[in-house]
This record gives structure tokens, C-alpha cells and sequence, in this order.
């Protein structure tokens, strides 16, 4: 079983997904982080693949991107890393990124080399649903990769239950209509928000993303939905960190964040 | 303004022209681009639309712009060269005749806020112009390095009301204050409008920015006859960026095979030389602001920060229509380099009085590879004026 179905039939709630970008702060951290994620309770790490021109994302992330890009990496360089990964992380892994990078790299291939690793899921934030539905499905589903879907709170609800039905493993509800590395918090436009959701009776689990970055904000997501994700703020603790507390820090952070 | 429903150069029911375009955007987006594909038509042909979108065409950019014969041009080059005069429209080129038609379109969605991206400045003089005009808040991201650049254009946005934003991120050109913009929409989805300058960006952005930008090629056809007797001339020649003024110039003429349409792309330094953005000649098809078109990109699908003299096509991709073009050979592509762009600037200054945007120049530096015959007629747009350009332009006096 796809290592993301299991996790939510195991765990339905406090689910926390921690984002990070391949080669961020150096090149090969990937490994190290993906370690400490796992001993610190991470329940998913999303890593993100590193791109020129990440629309969605803010400043952070984008920073991120550059020195990630500025570092050499490259699809290339992050499947040799993550070859043999599983011997040591056994939580789910998700690759996060824009579709450019992916489709010259070849779709077939990609997917293949996802299998290969043992990663679990993809969010590929600018590939259209319908292009998605009609031409990467099946070869998604080839190679036991599960496709992630955002929603904001503009998205209609006809959409939504259309994301519910083609998607598998979960929902990535975005707090608010904003680039990644938000500070505003839950507000209540927000909560209104999620219990519309909540009230659709969705088949798939959501997690909540988008100005998620302590204890408080993770606590208080995790009552709307199955968990959350932390994406900038993670970001910032990678990028005070030096080689000899990399590890530390993160297990620390997230700890904290867990409570 | 008459459109080209059944062409094969048209766009499709799904926002493609051939293999190009579509509509890859965030989720964030959706629902604005959503809202546009499905209004876009509805409204811009509405006859009040259409009257309004018109007249101010008329009293305000001051339209029909002239098809000039370029007598001393024309001897040089032993043809027939006209010169059709977009730099004689309100704020010094094209652009405004899609920003006339977008705010337009901007009040009847209800949107009270503008944002845009521009290069060379033209488009954001344009932008902030027309947000005067109708009194819409205007927010304009441009490259830091454009802004350097393009000084007189940033003190005329300012004095116009709008606010110039530094896009101080990657190259910190039109790309990434194409990025920029992009945020600031995904940022501020509900009140705000994106006005996108050429005919890049989701679907229905460069199908919607080629139509209001087919008057050029609209005027072209009837001011032809008028002079020659043929409505259609031999060549159409326009300078490509992400290609909104050729897209107008080429418009009318899609479906005429007879009429060669030919682009002249920023060779930078030379084609090889690793400092170009000759996008055709060095890029493959990937992805980059919405659509799928053609792309200059590293082996990993990384977009390459191109190089151009001029801002306005120092642009790595180009709209989806023109990758169309040039993958169906309807248009042919020239690359053109800084210093063959200058020469024609320098020499259309002399021999017929008119210093040209260095873009534009671009275009006038196709003549000498052309070889038109002395019975052949051959249409220049003249997208921009120069005067945004002359700091450059002295440095080669």
C-alpha cells in the first residue's frame, strides 16, 4: 500500500508534512534532513524540487529555489541522493514542484525514477487538472504515485468534489488566497473556510497549508482537518543553521511544533 | 473588429494553438483566469464594448496611426517599404491598444485595482496611462535592472499615479516582473486585475492581447488598398519579445499564405554567443508564466536569463501563437543582434526622420537579409518610438 493511504488510515489526525527544498542550505543535505524529519516525528516530508521561476511561491521559498539551483541541484543530482533512502526513512515522500523541470526531464522516466527511490506522492502546483486527468493519470498510477491537489478559498465546490474524485491520498487546503510564507495565522474568513470544507464530506483526508509555522498555528489547523504543512518557516530554521547543528535544530523545531 | 474564428491559426476551445498555450497555472489562479476565459469574448463584443473600446482608440491613442511610404528607405533597399506608425500612438507605442481594451474589460468584471509587468516600460506607461484614464489604482512590477535602463519610462508611470514595484529576484528583467505580477494576483485575487502586455500568460491572455492588438493589421489592410491597390502586401516584418505587436501585425493576415510574415528576434550578442534571446533558435517547448510555448531553458528545465540591448524583448519564451508559427513555418524568424538593431535604428533616423524603439529597430534590420524585389511591398511595424532609447542610442553616436 502507497505509503500515504496507510499513513492517514493509521494516523486521521495531527498529520504534520514538512516542507523543504532539495539542496537547501547545501547541496547534499537532503539525506540529513530527511533523517532528522523522521526521528523528530514528521509524519511527511514534502521536498521540494528547485525551480527559476516558482510562481506560488514567496520570498523564502523562492531564496531557497535560487541557492538550491546556485548549489547544482537538479532532478539528476536529487534521484542519486535519494537512491537507497529507504533503507533508512520510512515515512512518506512527496516531491513538490513546478512542471517545467519535470517535463523535460521526461514524464515516463521521472515517474519511473519516483518509483524507484520510494517516493509516495507528487504536487505539481501548475499542472492543470484536466491535462492531469487525461494524460498523467495512468502513468501516475503505473508507478504507485499519488497526485496532490490544492484548493483555495475561491476554489468552487464543484471543482472541489471534481479534485475529490480524480485524487487519491490527500487534499492540500491553502489557508488563503496568498504565495507561500503568509504570517497572518487562522482567522475566522479562515475557519469558515475549512468548515465549508469539512461539511463536504470529502472522501480524501486534507491537510492545511499556507502561514502554518509553530505549535499554535499547527495545533489549531489540525482541529479543521487531518494535519497541516509548514513550508517557509521550516525554511528559515534551515537557513540559520550551520553544518554541525543542522540536525539538531531541525529535531528541535519540530518537536516544538508537535508539542 | 473581426476575428478569425475558423483559422488554423486561431486558438482552440482549450486555449491551444497546435501543441502551445493552455492555461498552467497555480490553483491560486484559477479562478480569475476561470473567470476571464469565460467572459473574455462575451464582453468585448458587446457592441457598447466595442463603441467604447473605438472611440477612444480614435480621440484618445489617436488612431488610425499612419502607413507611411518610406521613400528614402525603399531607394536604399530597391522595394516598396511602409512603415506602420504605432509609434505615433498616445504614450509612444502599441501597447496601449491593449490596455485601452483590458481596463475596459477590467471595469465590467468589477475590478477596481490594476497590476502589471513591463520590460521596457512601454507597457507599464501604457498600463498606468489608461488606470489615469479611468481612474483604477495601478500597481506596475518591473526588472531592477529594467529600471536602471529605462529611467524616463519609470518617472512618467510615476507621474502618471502608478507604483513602480523593483522585481528584484532572478534575472530582474520582464520575466521576473512577470513573476512578480503573478504573485501580487495570486496575492490579491478578487479586487485586482492583471493587465499581461504581450500575448503570453494562461489562456485567454494571448488570444485576448492578439485581438486587441489586430487593429494594427486591421488599419494595414484597408490603408494598403487605399495606397496600392492590394490589400495585401509581400512581407509583414515585426520585432518579437513575448510578440504582442506582431501578433497584431500578423493577425489579419494569418489566413493569406501569400503574405509572409516574418519576426525579428533579439539575437543579443549572436545567436551562439551565449548572450541572446533569440528564443526559436535556442529554445525548446516548456513552460514558463501559464503557457506552453517555446522556451530557452538548461538541459534541466531551468528558464535561462536572456540577453537583449533592448528590454522589451529581452524576454526567454514567446507567446504560444508565435510558437505556433514557427513550428507550422507560416512565420519565418530572424535573429538580430544588438548591433545590427542599432545600425537600422540609426539609419531610419536618417533617412526618413524617425528614431525608432530600439525593439522596433529590430524589425527595420530584417531589410537587408530580405531581398525584396522592386514589385514587391513590404510592411514594417513600427511598434515604438525611440525616445525611451536615446541614452542607449548615444553611447553609438
Amino acid at each position: 500500500m502507497n505509503r500515504i493511504t496507510k499513513l492517514f488510515q493509521e494516523k486521521p489526525n495531527n498529520v504534520l508534512n514538512i516542507y523543504f527544498t532539495a539542496g537547501f542550505p547545501n547541496l547534499n543535505d537532503t539525506t540529513t534532513v530527511l533523517e532528522a524529519l523522521q526521528e523528530s516525528g514528521a509524519d511527511i516530508a514534502e521536498i521540494g524540487m528547485p525551480y527559476s521561476d516558482p510562481v506560488a511561491d514567496g520570498e523564502t521559498i523562492q531564496q531557497s529555489n535560487q541557492v538550491a539551483l546556485d548549489n547544482g541541484m537538479s532532478l539528476k543530482v536529487l534521484f542519486q541522493q535519494l537512491q537507497g533512502i529507504r533503507a533508512k526513512v520510512s515515512i512518506p515522500i512527496i516531491l513538490m514542484g513546478y512542471i517545467n523541470p519535470v517535463v523535460q526531464f521526461g514524464i515516463e522516466n521521472f515517474c519511473k525514477k519516483c518509483q524507484e527511490v520510494g517516493v509516495d506522492g507528487l504536487i505539481l502546483p501548475d499542472l492543470p487538472m484536466d491535462e492531469y486527468y487525461e494524460e498523467y493519470k495512468p502513468i501516475f498510477e503505473q508507478y504507485g504515485l499519488l497526485n496532490i491537489f490544492l484548493i483555495t478559498p475561491q476554489t468552487t465546490e464543484a471543482r472541489i468534489r471534481r479534485i475529490d474524485e480524480i485524487s487519491d491520498g490527500f487534499i492540500y487546503m491553502v489557508s488563503s488566497a496568498s504565495v507561500t510564507g503568509g504570517t497572518s495565522g487562522i482567522t475566522d474568513t479562515m475557519e469558515t473556510y475549512f468548515n465549508r470544507v469539512n461539511a463536504m464530506n470529502l472522501r480524501n483526508p486534507r491537510l492545511i497549508g499556507f502561514g502554518i509555522k509553530d505549535n499554535v498555528t499547527f495545533t489549531k489547523a489540525s482541529q479543521y482537518a487531518a494535519g497541516a504543512i509548514i513550508g517557509s518557516q521550516f525554511i528559515r530554521v534551515l537557513q540559520d543553521s550551520t553544518e554541525t547543528t543542522l540536525h539538531n535544530n531541525i529535531v528541535e523545531y519540530v518537536k516544538s511544533v508537535k508539542g | 473588429m473581426t476575428t478569425l474564428e475558423q483559422s488554423l491559426y486561431s486558438v482552440d476551445k482549450k486555449g491551444y494553438y497546435g501543441k502551445f498555450g493552455g492555461a498552467y497555472i497555480p490553483e491560486m489562479l484559477y479562478p480569475n483566469v476561470e473567470e476571464l476565459q469565460i467572459n473574455y469574448l462575451d464582453i468585448i463584443y458587446q457592441p457598447e464594448f466595442q463603441a467604447e473600446y473605438h472611440a477612444l482608440l480614435k480621440d484618445y491613442v489617436g488612431r488610425p496611426t499612419p502607413l507611411f511610404y518610406a521613400n528614402r528607405l525603399s531607394e536604399k533597399y530597391q522595394t516598396n517599404v511602409y512603415l506602420k506608425r504605432e509609434d505615433l500612438c498616445h504614450t509612444g507605442a502599441h501597447k496601449v491598444n491593449n490596455t485601452i481594451g483590458q481596463i475596459l474589460l477590467a471595469k465590467k468584471l468589477g475590478k477596481q485595482k490594476i497590476v502589471a509587468e513591463t520590460g521596457a516600460g512601454q507597457h507599464g506607461v501604457a498600463t498606468a496611462t489608461v488606470c489615469a484614464l479611468m481612474g483604477l489604482d495601478c500597481i506596475v512590477y518591473m526588472g531592477e535592472i529594467d529600471i536602471k535602463r529605462q529611467a524616463p519610462n519609470v518617472a512618467r508611470m510615476k507621474m502618471l499615479g502608478a507604483e513602480v514595484r523593483p522585481a528584484t529576484s532572478g534575472s530582474k528583467t520582464l520575466k521576473d516582473a512577470t513573476n512578480e505580477a503573478m504573485r501580487h494576483w495570486i496575492n490579491n485575487p478578487v479586487d485586482t486585475h492583471y493587465i499581461i502586455g504581450s500575448v503570453v500568460g494562461p489562456h485567454p491572455y494571448p488570444d485576448m492581447v492578439a485581438r486587441f492588438q489586430a487593429i494594427i493589421s486591421e488599419e494595414i489592410r484597408w490603408q494598403l488598398l487605399e495606397k496600392t491597390g492590394n490589400e495585401n502586401p509581400d512581407y509583414v516584418i515585426a520585432c518579437v519579445g513575448g510578440g504582442s505587436n506582431a501578433a497584431g501585425a500578423f493577425y489579419h493576415y494569418l489566413d493569406e499564405p501569400s503574405v509572409q510574415l516574418i519576426a525579428a528576434e533579439a539575437g543579443g550578442h549572436g545567436v551562439n554567443s551565449g548572450m541572446s534571446a533569440a528564443t526559436t533558435f535556442l529554445g525548446k517547448t516548456g513552460v514558463l508564466h501559464g503557457s506552453k510555448s517555446i522556451l530557452m531553458q538548461t538541459e534541466d528545465g531551468q528558464v535561462i536569463e536572456p540577453h537583449s540591448i533592448s528590454a522589451g524583448l529581452d524576454y526567454p519564451g514567446i507567446g504560444p501563437m508565435h510558437a505556433h508559427l514557427w513550428d507550422s513555418g507560416r512565420a519565418k524568424f530572424f535573429a538580430i543582434t544588438d548591433e545590427e538593431s542599432l545600425t537600422a535604428g540609426f539609419e531610419l533616423s536618417k533617412l526618413e526622420g524617425i528614431i525608432p524603439a530600439i525593439e522596433s529597430a529590430h524589425a527595420l534590420a530584417v531589410l537587408p537579409y530580405l531581398k525584396a524585389s522592386a514589385n514587391e511591398t513590404v510592411v514594417i511595424n513600427l511598434s515604438g518610438r525611440g525616445d525611451k532609447d536615446l541614452d542607449t542610442y548615444m553611447k553609438y553616436l
